[in-house]
């Protein structure tokens, strides 16, 4: 359960990331969540609503964007998307296949809004 | 409305403390090995073991991880070689930051071999970057075999797995190449070594291992260097 400290950094970066953006207040921030990555997604969401909450970040919003494992063919150099632990090439079968991707803990993007240019969610006094 | 790309790592200030501290294992040629698992499947044990064959005069330091209690930290001195523990209070894993700190009084010019024992949780140290050269998994028989399809991230980040207590093997309901077999479908290059702490069978084994992973460590810092 570390899915508290993986909200608060979340958190954190948006808190930073804001400070580029003066008159501006952010509506939803995304999150890419590797299917290997051990986080739980309900989790993070309940946590990070648990620290939003009551704070002037209350409205903010988390999407979580989740990526499959993908694997590369090392012999026809297929990328295919790896289920139920099956890391053949669907193509050439070839055992000789990597990893390229499927342990994402990334921040996407942030959405900001100006102040004044719609009022839904918006906290007029800051 | 206006979106602003991020594209960065959420652990980014974890991971940036990673990074500094694996580049000072380099920089003083210290192999520094992550050790996970459940709680109670033999990580100290096997940390006992290895101390306990290393010769007294190996360059060799342990960083052990609790949630409380300094018991670790007390088996492992006995072997004479610098051991600290870090308590973390309630977090379920160590992070770059804590090993940074615990490092702080020791002179990393003495060291070749850095070992960190993780606080026992199959999940949540997988996130963390501890600067690691390799992770690597412990899985005792007493766990069952589907542990890694359950929890595949940490296997699927480890380069070894150990399989501990296979002196239990007799009385236990363990299928070990059922094991073996989930082990590698999550991660089909993974090595594998099976190992009783308690009567010390394929010790041998693991021992060679971390020899080996020694040698190839140093002679990639030093093609590096050249």
């Amino acid at each position: 359960m570390h899915e508290m400290a993986i909200a608060n950094s979340v958190l954190e970066a948006v808190r930073t990331e804001m400070g580029l953006h003066p008159g501006t207040y952010p509506c939803k921030v995304g999150v890419r969540i590797g299917e290997m990555a051990a986080i739980d997604q309900e989790a993070l969401r309940f946590c990070f609503e648990a620290i939003t909450l009551e704070t002037d970040l209350e409205s903010l919003e988390l999407e979580i964007e989740v990526c499959p494992r993908r694997h590369r063919c090392q012999v026809c150099r297929r990328d295919f998307v790896v289920r139920d632990y099956d890391s053949r090439c669907p193509q050439c079968t070839s055992l000789e296949t990597t990893c390229i991707s499927g342990d994402e803990l990334e921040l996407a993007y942030l959405e900001v809004e100006e102040y004044g240019a719609s009022t839904a969610g918006a906290k007029s006094t800051q | 409305m206006e979106r602003v790309l991020l594209e960065r790592k959420v652990l980014s200030e974890n991971d940036r403390i990673a990074a500094e501290l694996r580049a000072r294992f380099q920089e003083h040629g210290i192999l520094c090995l992550n050790l996970i698992s459940s709680p109670g499947s033999g990580k100290t044990s096997l940390l006992e073991r290895s101390l306990e064959s290393l010769p007294r005069q190996d360059r060799v330091a342990v960083l052990t991880g609790d949630i409380q209690t300094e018991n670790d930290a007390n088996r492992l001195k006995r072997f004479h070689f610098p051991v600290k523990q870090i308590t973390t209070g309630g977090t379920c894993h160590l992070d770059a930051r804590m090993i940074e700190r615990h490092l702080a009084d020791w002179r990393l010019e003495d060291l070749d071999l850095l070992l960190i024992e993780n606080v026992g949780n199959l999940v949540c140290p997988a996130s963390y970057d501890l600067g690691e050269a390799a992770k690597i998994v412990v899985l005792s028989v007493t766990e069952g075999e589907d542990k890694p399809l359950k929890y595949p991230s940490i296997f699927f980040k480890s380069d070894l797995l150990i399989l501990n207590k296979i002196d239990l093997l007799p009385y236990v309901p363990f299928d070990i190449d059922a094991a073996v077999d989930n082990a590698r479908k999550v991660h089909p290059e993974m090595e594998i070594v099976k190992v009783s702490c308690l009567t010390g069978n394929g010790l041998q084994e693991w021992m060679k291992w971390l020899e080996q992973r020694r040698t190839a460590y140093k002679s990639l810092l030093q093609e590096t260097a050249s």
